[in-house]
């Protein structure tokens, strides 16, 4: 699966507002939101059950990075939002360390397949050093968004 | 439950068929990892084009490992074979403790 497939390229965040994990995933969801990937009146819905999720086990993975996602009824396929947070955010990581990068991922209730694979992509190129430091040097949406086009043509990065 | 195949001196490898209808999503990525973390052996898991440390969150979130997906788990070390008979039974037995896709008819976890 290429990021183009799944990640909403409204919904990138350069600089989150929210200084904290349920303000954050809030945020994201509300940016798809906006974007209309969640339909009519679910954000708030998905968001709470996002944080519901969260609360059970942390998708802070290490390495700056949070995975929030939940499987939700109102989508017909996976979506995405992208934020980063330049000071970080406490996602109650396994490493214990801080978060600077967010991806708000939500998968269909039916399909269990296309989950697993925008996870994949999500750590195929997460898990680069190069690739997270590129993110991190991002200034606006629109560079993010070109990163994430290049990992699409360049799977070694 | 057959014993899994002994390559050489302290190299256990065998092959596990994922049977839960969410596949390897995130909670089962952790209770492998963390299995295979209280064993001293090292452990790779292959889907057929992926290599995935198996002790990593991050790298076994890369295998995509669906429903009735093939892994061949390769533990090398001491307690290799204690260790693939643990992950055996976490994949196969207990199927991560989730339903198979009978089970769920359709609705996943």
């Amino acid at each position: 699966m290429k990021f183009a497939d799944f990640v909403s390229f409204d919904a990138i965040i350069a600089e989150l507002e929210s200084k904290d994990r349920d303000g954050v995933i809030t945020e994201l969801a509300n940016a798809l939101d906006k974007a209309g990937k969640l339909g009519k009146g679910n954000a708030d819905k998905i968001a709470r059950a996002v944080i519901k999720r969260e609360n059970e086990a942390s998708t802070g993975m290490g390495k700056g990075i949070a995975v929030p996602h939940v499987k939700h009824k109102a989508v017909k396929d996976v979506v995405a939002a992208f934020g980063q947070s330049g000071k970080g955010v406490d996602f109650a990581a396994l490493d214990k360390q801080p978060v600077y990068t967010v991806i708000l991922l939500i998968s269909p209730a039916d399909n269990p397949d296309r989950h697993l694979q925008a996870m994949e992509k999500i750590f195929r190129h997460l898990q680069q050093e190069k690739f997270r430091k590129f993110l991190r040097q991002s200034q606006t949406a629109a560079q993010i968004e070109d990163l994430l086009k290049e990992a699409d043509v360049n799977p070694s990065l | 439950m057959q014993a899994g195949e002994k390559v050489g001196k302290g190299i256990c490898e065998i092959e596990v068929t994922v049977r839960n209808a969410a596949g390897l999503h995130m909670r089962p990525a952790m209770q492998f990892v963390d299995i295979a973390n209280q064993y001293q052996s090292s452990v790779s898991v292959n889907n057929g084009q992926t290599t995935a440390d198996g002790k990593s969150i991050m790298q076994m979130s890369m295998l995509a490992a669906t429903c009735g997906m093939k892994l061949k788990i390769k533990a090398q070390g001491p307690d290799a074979e204690a260790m693939t008979e643990k992950l055996r039974e976490l994949v196969e037995v207990k199927k991560f403790g989730e339903p198979t896709p009978e089970e769920s008819k359709g609705q996943v976890p």
